[in-house]
């Protein structure tokens, strides 16, 4: 089995009195794309937002970056953890509509200064996204839905991450750009990206997952191989709309 | 050419070159509206000490002595360093401890601030007017269409123009400026890629701070009288220009401060001068009432 990239143990999270997290367990290894489902307000984004420094947390989140050092991602300020080699692209796309496509991209790669890569990696983008590059002096905030998704991956991949953590990239799209993006996604795996998913869309999430987890209230209650969790019958009850 | 055209031409002249000192002040409201949502009312204070900042350096260099564009060089430097440093410490005291608390908080607190240095000026500095090293002399350098083209006049004009053209260069064109508009929309997910939103937010400070310290030098210039209130006013005033404008829009805040700056000139020249200052609140009342969002704004709906 290969090497844990990302370990998280115990965390919890509390918005104002609520306990939203209560202590919530996963890991993430190399080469994986494991994914987070769960119903709406279970915690699987506040999960996303306490690994990425946006919300302050309990317990221990730890992460091993590029030079292979394990770092505990709660002692890393917020700005720091993408040059860790953990790039997130957050709930709801997140593009900046003000800027042009092009230039979202390249703050993507705000914290790189290997300018040769940089443009490599533009390219690289605009051949997993074609329509990006149709559109690249366009402001992000007159794309269609589908492609500011497009967008938020690709300059989530600017970071040149070595972990992928993705909000709902369906959230709100046509079914057949969601299986055009889970496509892309499992693409970028393969060569070489690991990633870690957060999906209502639970269906569609464990189909491309080699493991999964189930969140509930703030707890994680079941997990898995993806392959058998789209078969277990809980699953099939609770968010596969049963028979 | 008759008369009245000709005067009319030398109102509009002197119109575009106040409304240049307005607009460069305005666009420090507007940017650090743009990027905290708070309106910096010790902004005007941060003016008002640039100009002190140059006058005492004017002063102990002796520069009065020696006219030219070196000193003025010297003083718009010594204006913004002070400015920028003043700018810093606002952010960093006042501002950057309640990043999380409710507008309403930081914006009183700014109101506390700008009190702070207007009488913390007085004690220092003195609140009898002070005499503004005259670096450049006003003469009349050419004239066009029988209007008289002053040396203060196309420097206030240039060095506006300037200025206003490497902040949209800066905006537009720099790695910095692309943070700035990022953070602007979207803190958090800026933070996301890497961008520290505090140095981000002090750029902001450093780079509105040296607009109304450049703004500063050439007000001394053109009206050589200083004192620690002389912010108050033309503070306003240049708020005004910014929301008329649009607060948070760059082009807005310059376009705000042309017109305001015309719109004086022509009330004086044609109404009369007891009118000049109730102008800026006439345009700030009709502005809220019909177009709260600015003539280059957007209008932003509450969430509920």
């Amino acid at each position: 089995m290969s090497e844990v990239l990302l370990k998280a143990e115990d965390l919890r999270v509390r918005y104002g009195g609520i306990l939203a997290l209560k202590g919530v367990s996963f890991e993430v290894r190399r080469g994986e794309i494991v994914s987070l489902i769960g119903a709406n307000g279970a915690g699987k984004t506040t999960t996303l937002r306490a690994i990425s420094g946006l919300v302050n947390f309990e317990g221990r989140v730890e992460f091993t970056d590029k030079n292979k050092q394990t770092q505990s991602l709660g002692q890393v300020a917020k700005h720091n953890i993408v040059r860790l080699g953990l790039a997130h692209s957050p709930e709801g796309r997140g593009v900046f509509p003000n800027l042009s496509v092009r230039e979202n991209l390249i703050l993507g790669a705000y914290h790189r200064v290997d300018h040769v890569e940089i443009q490599k990696d533009l390219d690289h983008c605009y051949e997993l996204f074609p329509r990006l590059k149709e559109r690249i002096k366009q402001k992000a905030g007159t794309l269609s839905g589908g492609e500011q998704q497009m967008l938020a991956i690709c300059r989530a991949l600017m970071a040149k991450p070595s972990l992928l953590v993705l909000d709902e990239p369906s959230l709100g799209l046509a079914p057949l750009i969601v299986a055009q993006i889970f496509s892309i996604i499992q693409k970028v795996n393969q060569e070489g990206v690991t990633i870690l998913l957060v999906e209502q869309n639970a269906k569609m999430a464990l189909k491309v997952s080699h493991r999964a987890y189930v969140v509930e209230t703030g707890l994680i209650t079941l997990e898995g191989r993806g392959r058998d969790l789209l078969n277990d019958e809980r699953i099939i009850a609770s968010y596969l709309g049963g028979h | 050419m008759e008369a009245s055209q000709q005067e009319f031409l030398q109102h509009l002249l002197n119109g575009v070159t106040l409304g240049s000192i307005y607009a460069l002040i305005a666009l420090g409201y507007t940017m650090v509206y743009g990027i905290l949502q708070l309106i910096n009312f010790a902004h005007s204070e941060v003016y008002m000490m640039g100009a002190f900042a140059a006058y005492y350096t004017g002063r102990s260099l002796n520069l009065d002595q020696s006219p030219g564009v070196l000193s003025f060089i010297i003083l718009l430097v010594a204006a913004i360093v002070a400015c920028s440093v003043l700018g810093l410490t606002i952010e960093r005291l006042a501002y950057r401890p309640l990043r999380k608390a409710p507008k309403l908080n930081i914006l009183i607190t700014a109101i506390g601030v700008s009190l702070l240095l207007q009488y913390s000026a007085q004690i220092i500095f003195g609140a009898e007017p002070k005499l503004f090293p005259e670096v450049l002399a006003d003469r009349t350098l050419f004239t066009v269409a029988e209007v008289e083209v002053r040396t203060l006049d196309i420097t206030i004009f240039l060095v506006g123009t300037l200025a206003m053209g490497g902040l949209h260069f800066l905006i537009h064109h720099t790695r910095l400026g692309m943070a700035m508009r990022a953070v602007s929309v979207n803190g958090p997910v800026a933070s996301l890629m890497g961008i520290n939103v505090d140095r981000i937010i002090m750029w902001t400070f450093v780079v509105g701070s040296s607009l109304a310290a450049v703004g500063s030098v050439l007000v001394g210039l053109k009206y050589p009288k200083i004192d620690p209130l002389m912010g108050m006013l033309i503070g306003i005033k240049a708020f005004v220009a910014a929301v008329l404008g649009g607060i948070g829009s760059l082009p807005g805040a310059m376009l705000g401060g042309i017109f305001l700056g015309l719109s004086e000139e022509m009330v004086v020249a044609y109404l009369s001068s007891t009118y000049r200052d109730a102008l800026a609140f006439g345009i700030l009342i009709v502005v809220l009432l019909f177009r709260p969002a600015g003539l280059m704004g957007t209008p932003v709906r509450e969430k509920v």
